[in-house]
């Protein structure tokens, strides 16, 4: 699947997205297989409270499941307007 | 409806005069301008960065929930990314509906929405470095009036 980051998220990992292969049954599951890489995705991922994540590009939950998600992203906090 | 994501500056007065033009059932227009706010120790620029296709879709969906819930005429959303300065405007909503107390309500209700709920982020660049603008309690806790 393609796994998107944005903002500060992107920065800490040091790229806006990248095709990911898992069995990771949800995006719980994705971000702990992520944070077990490298350094820099445990520096994204230590606070989930302060991110948010969308799937196929709908906001959802960590406990969301990934059956059938195409595209997976993660950001923080929105401030538009 | 119009909803559009965009670099380029917009021209305030010629979008509210053409969404204003032409609603002969409409009786009230309400428009709201968001301008990059100039910070304490000196703001050179901000840059706001979007998620191109969930933006579009999430201020469509949010469009058309105003327009069901406050039975307003029509809606225009503007929203820019990119490289601002201070005083450039970033966004715009107009709002039209028969009477006044929908249109006012329709556009707050757009605002609060696209606030904490499209996807852009905010970046602010001084002569100290540059910030991530943090979201605000307030902002998200402005949801749950609705």
């Amino acid at each position: 699947m393609e796994v998107l980051y944005f903002a500060w998220v992107r920065e800490r990992i040091g790229l806006p997205r990248e095709t990911v292969e898992t069995q990771a049954a949800t995006v719980a599951d994705l971000v702990e297989e992520l944070k077990a890489r490298e350094e820099r995705y445990n520096a994204a991922f230590t606070d989930l409270s302060a991110l948010r994540v969308a799937l196929d590009q709908e906001l959802a939950d960590f406990d969301a499941r990934l059956e059938g998600v195409r595209e997976v992203a993660f950001f923080p906090p929105m401030t538009g307007g | 409806m119009e909803v559009r994501v965009q670099v380029e500056p917009f021209d305030f007065g010629v979008e509210a005069a053409a969404f204003a033009e032409g609603h002969t059932k409409m009786g009230a227009v309400v428009t709201f301008t968001g301008i990059v706010r100039d910070v304490a120790d000196g703001l050179d620029r901000m840059e706001i960065e979007h998620y191109p296709g969930m933006t579009e879709k999430a201020l469509e969906a949010q469009a058309h929930a105003a327009v069901g819930r406050f039975k307003l005429g029509d809606v225009l959303v503007i929203h820019r990314h990119g490289t601002m300065r201070p005083g450039e405007m970033i966004m715009m909503v107009a709002t039209a509906a028969p009477h006044r107390t929908d249109a006012f309500q329709g556009a707050e209700f757009l605002m609060d929405y696209l606030k904490s709920r499209a996807p852009f982020w905010k970046k602010e660049y001084t002569a100290d470095g540059a910030e991530w603008v943090a979201a605000k309690d307030e902002d998200e806790d402005a949801l749950s009036r609705w």
